[in-house]
């Protein structure tokens, strides 16, 4: 689905900031991607969607190599792989319910204003669906990404520290609605470093660990 | 990034997202901006307005000035009244002396039955005109750059007494040339409104899709294609552009259409205003206007667009 064959990515003519990484994410799988701050996981996540692209190697996905692609294969990559970003970003002058819409409506699709209920009962912002996204609160907002990001069902679901703004209660909600997502076949790629958030969901769930550690790609094993 | 492929966001393609409705509310992802819009709205409907009286001055100026220049054709005559014994032999004189006079296309002696109609107004139908002592009519037709009419109404006098030059339309002539004038001008100043209103509206287009890199961005992250980004900002500034150059064509037509009007008869004035299928020429005004918003909305969109993977 996602296949990194030997990337490597630095910003501008800066020294690489990832280098070398090689990975295949499957279809239902699970990972969680940690690192220190500042070691690369959003631009790692970044080049997943295609917001970014590789300084060499190569980024195949869903069986293209995204800098081959046209600036509307792109939009089809990003209806294909649902983003919650770090710093969620939303219309502001729309409501929190048409922001959830927003893929659909640019996509042309009807809008299912019973899945849209359904979404905002998922995220438990029912009672914000008609307010707009500037008087939600940071955790509010990642919920809100969340089922923006799933409404068009893609296959893989990125998200980028969800939890940063969370108390431990709600991360497990939003833990466990992300579990839920992937118990119904698609895969979920989870940027934190939040170890015990990861200790608590691989009780649950069959998720590998990657790591970001001086500009590689690892496999963490079971030291967490 | 691929440029080229930006370029050929089509025409085609973003017209059609103008003309089809839009049941999906896309076009709701562009924030309302207010009081910017509301200003390019009279903008346009100002540019609008004058937009009207520039092109009504073309028309108006245009038509005086053929029409002068039509009566200045035909309007110089030499007339002789002589008794009826002299009549032929200075009618002869008088034609031999148009002939050689420099500047002078042609004479033709209007037969004395044209005369007579000329004269009935005057006299009624019950006078028989034909027993008075009619004069003579000579409808002289100048060439190139005219004749000194000076020169020519001393020798007339000279060589037949009887005769009169008359040219009394020609001071109209000065009005001709200036009639034409001020229909360039009039046409300088629909170019010039034209002008002004594009840069506006490409200023208030930049301006607001400048404001609105944010929204470009999400649209982009979630999916969005560069066309249905484009469409949607291009038809809210089209439509604006349009609606409002409608309003200020209407107000306008309205103003021409009130102003007095002038009795053909009267005067030498035919007026300001539209006439006949002229009035069908305003209705450019607001396609004119939204054309430019059209234009003005794509390529400031495009500049965004290139700004955003
Ligand atoms: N647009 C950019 N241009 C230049 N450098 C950047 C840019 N974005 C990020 N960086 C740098 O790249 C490095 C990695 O940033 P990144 O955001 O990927 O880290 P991160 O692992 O997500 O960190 P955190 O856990 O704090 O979110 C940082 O040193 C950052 O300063
Ligand atoms: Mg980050």
């Amino acid at each position: 689905m996602i296949e990194m064959q030997n990337l490597s990515f630095g910003y501008g003519a800066s020294e690489p900031l990832l280098a070398d990484m090689s990975l295949s994410l499957q279809p239902g799988s699970f990972h969680f991607l940690t690192g220190p701050s500042g070691s690369g996981k959003t631009t790692f996540l970044r080049l997943c969607y295609a917001d970014l692209l590789p300084r060499s190697g190569r980024m195949i996905a869903f069986g293209q190599d995204v800098s081959q692609l046209s600036r509307d294969g792109i939009a089809a990559l990003r209806r294909k792989v649902g983003v919650v970003h770090q710093d969620p970003q939303f219309l502001d002058h729309m409501p929190v319910a048409d922001n959830i819409a927003l893929p659909q409506i640019v996509a042309g699709g009807p809008v299912d204003t019973d899945v849209i209920r359904d979404l905002l009962d998922w995220v438990q912002l029912r009672q914000h669906g008609g307010a707009l996204p500037p008087s939600l609160s940071g955790g509010e907002r990642q919920r809100a990404a969340l089922a923006r990001a799933v409404i068009m069902t893609p296959e893989l679901v990125i998200a980028d520290e969800p939890t940063g703004n969370l108390d431990w209660e709600m991360s497990m909600r939003l833990l466990d609605l992300l579990i839920e997502f992937n118990q119904a076949d698609k895969a979920v790629l989870f940027a934190t470093h939040d170890l015990n958030l990861i200790r608590a969901a691989k009780q649950r769930v069959q998720a590998r660990v990657l790591r970001i550690a001086g500009k590689r790609l690892q496999l963490a094993g079971a030291d967490l | 990034m691929k440029h080229g492929e930006l370029k050929s966001l089509d025409l085609a393609a973003l017209w059609q997202g103008l003309r089809r409705p839009d049941p999906m509310g896309t076009d709701r992802v562009v924030p309302p901006t207010g009081i910017t819009a509301q200003l390019t709205v009279f903008a346009a409907a100002a540019m609008a307005f004058l937009a009207v009286f520039a092109l009504a001055l073309a028309l108006a100026t245009g038509r005086l000035a053929e029409r002068w220049s039509n009566e200045l054709a035909q309007t110089v005559t030499v007339r002789i009244s002589a008794p009826t014994e002299q009549m032929d032999q200075q009618t002869a004189t008088v034609m031999e002396v148009l002939r050689t006079t420099p500047g002078i296309a042609d004479a033709k002696q209007l037969p004395d039955s044209e005369v007579e109609k000329l004269l009935e107004p005057w006299f009624g139908p019950d006078v028989p005109v034909e027993v008075l002592p009619i004069p003579r009519l000579i409808e002289v037709s100048e060439a190139g750059e005219g004749f000194d009419a000076e020169a020519l109404r001393l020798r007339l006098q000279g060589e037949a007494p009887g005769a009169v030059l008359d040219d009394h339309t020609r001071w109209r002539e000065p009005l001709v040339r200036a009639a034409g004038r001020l229909r360039v001008l009039g046409l300088v100043s629909l170019l010039l409104i034209a002008a002004t209103s594009g840069a506006m509206i490409t200023l208030a287009a930049k301006a607001a899709l400048a404001a609105n890199g944010q929204v470009i961005r999400v649209l982009r992250l979630i999916g969005a294609r560069d066309i249905t980004i484009a469409t949607a900002f291009v038809r809210r500034f089209t439509r604006r552009a349009a609606a409002g150059a409608a309003i200020g064509t209407v107000l306008g037509m309205i103003a021409i259409w009130a102003l007095p009007s002038v009795d053909e008869a009267g005067g030498f004035l035919t007026g300001l205003g539209f006439q006949g299928w002229g009035w069908l020429w305003p209705v450019l005004i607001p396609l004119a206007a939204g054309l430019i918003g059209f234009v003005a909305t794509r390529s400031a969109a495009l500049r965004m667009l290139r700004e955003v993977r």
